[in-house]
């Protein structure tokens, strides 16, 4: 077997399952932050079972989330060894930086947030939510920077040292804060709080159609719909904002996410359609200028298309263009439900409408399909780059390491992801036909 | 020594650092998972759980963030190390996971069987991923076959000869050790005078397997002892272990719980700290051509990124010692359940 092909698709399949956790972790954690401020603020007990129940499903993603996250910090060294090797000074500074300023910062105040509830004051644990809160988004920081480094490669040199070329850091804010660092983390945050609201948004609607525990989950939903309409509207100015500079530093990635492929032309943006890559045009609903428009503020503005790039160096067109256009779609109809939703509450007729509760119950799949589907996106539109520009995929494999191994480890990963995930979801399901507890309304006399 | 050669020397003793931090902290919590079957109560069982319930993974980011370090510092070797390995590691991850796994999903259903396969899945994955890193450690100290290039081409099968299976189960004899100190100190009752008696069992397995490997690395790895030849002052060094090791029954006998559970942390900073002189500035063996060794000098990243990586160590590390020091003050004491126990 193809050792090239296998290993990339365990990399996708172990990142791609491990991308489920951690955007949960970073939503649910300013839901938490914003619930216990509130009870701290405002004392009504119903505000601490609330920060109660969603700690433990956070708990509970967590733990999948460190689980299946070991995993790949070691998997460059692994199956990317070449990889690893060339960009080690650069890429595992940003890896190092994020065990040191984000793991231990979440880890450590986890224990407080998870079990503290009887061994800290009040104040000291909501600032131990605070603190998971920001690790993290501090974990999204280094990771996205990492890859973003991967992306658009700056701060660095290439030299030549006893065992080959490799990068080497020349400035560490240029590589920290390389072209696309902020617009990919920005883009990336707002969709792991949509994960997050949009998940406390389905289980509150899933308790107002069964009518259990509604005080609970309307004041749950308000937080959740508000957090899902900033992070919804955040996502149409970050993404708007990485187009554009996508446009300046991977003009190849943009080219096929639209499926352009003349060269200097002004261009249109397709609404649906897909590509014909044997005649290297595109069937569909396209605006005429409106991608030129969008980028560069003129509706007559040239692009650069496929053709700019020989054909080796270009992105297989076809599956980049239709994951992109459905990370589009989705985060359209996010916006749709959480600006509607909002909309509806504050008019006092969302609980009112059955079949829009139901829509809400399954919106929680939505922000993870757009997660997954924009990172394949994003790094499929690399491709045949590793690093763009600097080293091919094929060539960042591992020396030493056997199809035969590959297949073996990646079959085992897929067996074991989908007991784990079985077993989320069903960990999941009676956390939540449980609901909250009665025991943790805080009582008078009892430290909180 | 050139002008940055120190920094070498700074990373590869840094590395030690969060590799020994994770030896010390993940050691006591896969020591209470190999122990975990001893136990027949249910009660007893979560208790235990409970006692690593707060800490655990917090334990295991010194391993993710040491492998991020090692990646950073010496991407060689990391390369090397990890594709090399590959299916020891591979075999790792997956303990790692079915530990993790377990430790958080046992007591959230009260069916039997439920609860006695993951409390298998968690003893076993315990004792194997502890087995695992005691492989790896005996094989970069034993040598492994590099090119030239300090490239690994290596089999699993060949991986598991004597001395590493000798420092394998030594891994693990120590782990039961440490677990077994930790776990007297945070259980009491019934519970605690069961674990009492897991103390000398487990500290006679160890100074056995402790004195295998001694003779079997004089016999078979007497690179290792070079540097206390050459420096006979280093010999406080494996003292330092003997007396740590010694000094844990007279605590235990005095009921000084803490001070047990500090002697078996210092007996491991010593190990790991003779390991380090043995290896110096080795960190992967090349045996049969020792000149391909992988050191850390020839498997470093450049000097800036060594810099740069210290600057960031040295903002780092103080917190992180702050919160881990924090978070074991915080939960100190004997364990108490309550509804958000595991």
């Amino acid at each position: 077997m193809d050792v090239l092909l296998l290993s990339r698709i365990q990399f996708a399949v172990t990142i791609g399952f491990h991308y489920i956790y951690p955007p949960l972790s970073i939503g649910l954690g300013v839901i938490l932050v914003i619930m216990e401020g509130l009870y701290l603020r405002t004392r009504n007990p119903l505000y601490q079972q609330m920060t109660r129940f969603w700690v433990r499903i956070f708990g509970l993603t967590f733990a999948i989330g460190v689980a299946t996250g070991i995993v790949m910090e070691f998997e460059f060294g692994t199956n990317w060894a070449r990889y690893s090797r060339f960009v080690g000074d650069v890429f595992g500074s940003a890896l190092a930086a994020e065990g040191i300023f984000a793991f231990f910062l979440e880890s450590g105040f986890l224990a407080i947030l998870l079990f503290g509830w009887d061994k800290v004051k009040p104040g000291m644990h909501f600032f131990a939510t605070i603190m998971v809160c920001f690790g993290a988004h501090f974990s999204a920081v280094w990771i996205v920077v990492a890859n973003s480094w991967m992306q658009t490669p700056t701060g660095y040199h290439i030299v030549e040292t006893a065992n080959g070329f490799r990068a080497e850091i020349t400035d560490f804010w240029a590589m920290v804060f390389n072209p696309s660092s902020i617009d990919r983390l920005s883009h990336t945050i707002m969709g792991a709080w949509q994960a997050g609201a949009f998940f406390v948004i389905s289980v509150s609607a899933y308790y107002l159609l069964k009518k259990k525990h509604e005080q609970f989950a309307r004041n749950s939903i308000k937080i959740a719909l508000a957090v899902a309409v900033v992070a919804s509207l955040g996502q149409l100015l970050t993404g708007h904002s990485s187009a554009e500079t996508l446009a300046q530093t991977q003009p190849a990635k943009l080219a096929a996410f639209e499926g352009i492929y003349e060269d200097g032309k002004p261009a249109g943006l397709t609404v649906i359609g897909y590509v014909d890559e044997a005649n290297e045009t595109v069937h569909g609903i396209t605006i005429p200028g409106m991608l030129s428009w969008l980028v560069h503020g003129d509706p007559n503005a040239p692009i650069t298309g496929l053709h700019a790039f020989a054909p080796e160096d270009r992105p297989p067109v076809q599956i980049v263009f239709q994951l992109y256009h459905a990370m589009v779609a989705i985060g359209m109809t996010l916006i749709l439900l959480a600006v509607g939703g909002a909309l509806l509450l504050w008019r006092g007729t969302l609980f009112k409408h059955t079949w829009l509760l139901w829509i809400l119950v399954f919106s929680v799949l939505l922000p993870q399909l757009a997660n997954q589907i924009g990172w394949a996106a994003a790094e499929i539109g690399r491709q045949p780059w590793i690093v763009y520009g600097l080293m091919r995929t094929a060539e960042g494999l591992s020396e030493v390491v056997t199809g035969q191994q590959v297949l073996g480890s990646l079959i085992l990963f897929t067996l074991i992801y989908i007991g784990l995930f079985v077993l989320f979801i069903f960990l999941l399901d009676q956390k939540i036909k449980h609901g909250p507890l009665d025991e943790d309304l805080p009582t008078m006399g009892r430290r909180a | 020594m050139s002008g940055t050669e120190h920094l070498n020397v700074i990373w590869y003793v840094l590395v030690g650092v969060l590799f020994t931090g994770y030896a010390i902290l993940d050691g006591f919590d896969l020591g209470t998972g190999a122990l975990h079957l001893f136990t027949k109560k249910d009660l007893h069982r979560r208790t235990l759980l409970n006692a690593i319930g707060p800490v655990w993974d917090g334990n295991e980011v010194w391993l993710v963030t040491g492998g991020g370090a090692l990646f950073a510092a010496f991407p060689e070797v990391y390369a090397t190390a990890f594709s090399g390995f590959y299916t020891a590691f591979i075999l790792l991850l997956f303990m790692l996971i079915f530990r993790a796994v377990s430790i958080d999903v046992r007591s959230k259903q009260a069916h039997p069987r439920w609860r006695a396969f993951w409390d298998t899945a968690f003893s076993v994955s315990s004792l194997l991923a502890s087995l695992l890193i005691g492989v790896a450690l005996g094989n970069i100290a034993y040598g492994v076959p590099l090119t030239a290039e300090g490239i690994y081409y290596g089999s699993v099968f060949a991986q598991l000869h004597p001395y590493a299976l000798i420092v394998g189960v030594t891994t693990v004899a120590l782990f039961m050790m440490h677990g077994a100190i930790y776990l007297v100190m945070k259980t009491d009752g019934e519970l605690n005078a069961i674990i009492r008696n897991w103390i000398r069992p487990t500290m006679i397995f160890f100074f056995l397997m402790y004195t295998i490997t001694t003779v079997a690395t004089l016999l078979y790895v007497p690179k290792m002892t070079q540097p206390f030849q050459r420096s006979p002052w280093l010999f406080v060094v494996p003292l330092l272990t003997i007396l740590a090791i010694a000094n844990i029954p007279r605590e235990i006998h005095h009921g000084r719980e803490f001070r047990a559970f500090l002697s078996s942390c210092v007996a491991m900073v010593a190990l790991m700290a003779l390991f380090g002189i043995g290896m110096f500035p080795e960190l992967i063996h090349s045996n049969p051509n020792p000149e391909y060794s992988l050191t850390a000098f020839n498997a470093a990243s450049s000097p800036k990124t060594l810099k740069t990586m210290l600057t960031i160590a040295l903002i780092g590390m103080p917190l992180v010692l702050a919160y881990t020091f924090s978070i074991y003050w915080i939960f100190r004491g004997k364990v108490k359940m309550d509804n958000m126990s595991y």
